[in-house]
């Protein structure tokens, strides 16, 4: 099969499984259950494939082929995630859209470390200082230079250099979180943690300044 | 001024104290909830936290858009 356009559509997507319980069959045996994991992976690369070439603008110099190749190692990698967590499936949703959200996780992270790869991450707490670039023009009052002021040491006081690192890096200097992880050598839910913890921490600082109200 | 007036990168850094779930709460909720959206149920009161966190995480935001836009493909084609 030719491998997908640089530019599709939805034709570019194969259409859709039909919705019937064939999933049982993946906790099946013998050819039941191959059928059943061909079924599941080729839903799995058509979610991945959606993905890839949904993010393709943050991947400009990346070929068709190599996009199609990122996409079935997702859907590759999805479904030995689906297959191990069968279990977690309780029928909240259907089975089909569940299965859908690992290929999306595996394929977003891949073309977000695929788009980072040859960049560099700068985790230098320094960089905070750009903020100055990002807060109130000119016209502003000085409510708004006293909040920047206040956010600014915020940063620089109250809040650990863990905490100081993964918020300059994902929100000033936009690092995706999973890149972050990886180039730290942790993971997303974590990372979330410390940027979660960061920002309670800002928050406080930036009311006990005198701005309550700019935290609600 | 509240926090609604902020700046956009300045909400951001400084996020929001509404209850929310993290990554992984919301990765194990997510297929539920956009059923939820897509049915016109209220997501939001029945998958309490999930939206405040999709305000605050860029990379489970996005991946919430495309589980939402691959079931509209689905539903179309």
């Amino acid at each position: 099969m030719a491998p997908p356009d640089t530019n599709p559509d939805v034709s570019a997507i194969a259409a859709a499984p039909a919705l019937t319980e064939w999933h049982l069959d993946l906790q099946a045996e013998g050819a039941r259950r191959d059928e059943a994991v061909a079924h599941l992976h080729g839903l799995l690369l058509r979610a991945a494939r959606f993905e890839v070439f949904r993010r393709r603008n943050s991947l400009p110099q990346i070929s068709a082929a190599e996009l199609d190749d990122l996409a079935q190692q997702a859907a590759d990698d999805a479904a030995v995630s689906v297959l191990r967590r069968l279990d977690d499936f309780r029928g909240e949703s259907n089975f089909r859209t569940w299965a859908y959200k690992f290929a999306l996780l595996e394929a977003s992270v891949k073309v977000r470390r695929r788009a980072w790869r040859d960049r560099e991450v700068t985790l230098e707490p320094e960089h905070w200082e750009s903020l100055a670039h990002a807060g109130p023009g000119p016209d502003d009052d000085a409510e708004n230079a006293a909040l920047l002021e206040a956010v600014r040491e915020g940063i620089r006081s109250a809040l650990t250099p863990r905490q100081r690192q993964v918020l300059v890096a994902t929100v000033l200097e936009g690092v995706p979180i999973d890149v972050l992880a990886e180039r730290l050598g942790s993971n997303r839910n974590a990372l979330y943690k410390v940027l979660h913890d960061a920002r309670r921490r800002l928050r406080e600082h930036v009311a006990a300044a005198g701005f309550p109200e700019a935290t609600r | 001024m509240t926090g609604r007036d902020l700046d956009p990168t300045l909400m951001r850094l400084l996020g929001s104290d509404e209850p929310e779930l993290d990554c992984d709460e919301c990765f194990a909720q997510l297929d539920r909830y956009v059923e939820l959206e897509l049915r016109g149920a209220p997501a939001d009161a029945l998958v309490p936290g999930l939206r405040a966190h999709l305000v605050g995480c860029p990379a489970c935001a996005e991946e919430h858009e495309s589980l939402r836009a691959l079931l509209e493909l689905d539903s179309v084609s």
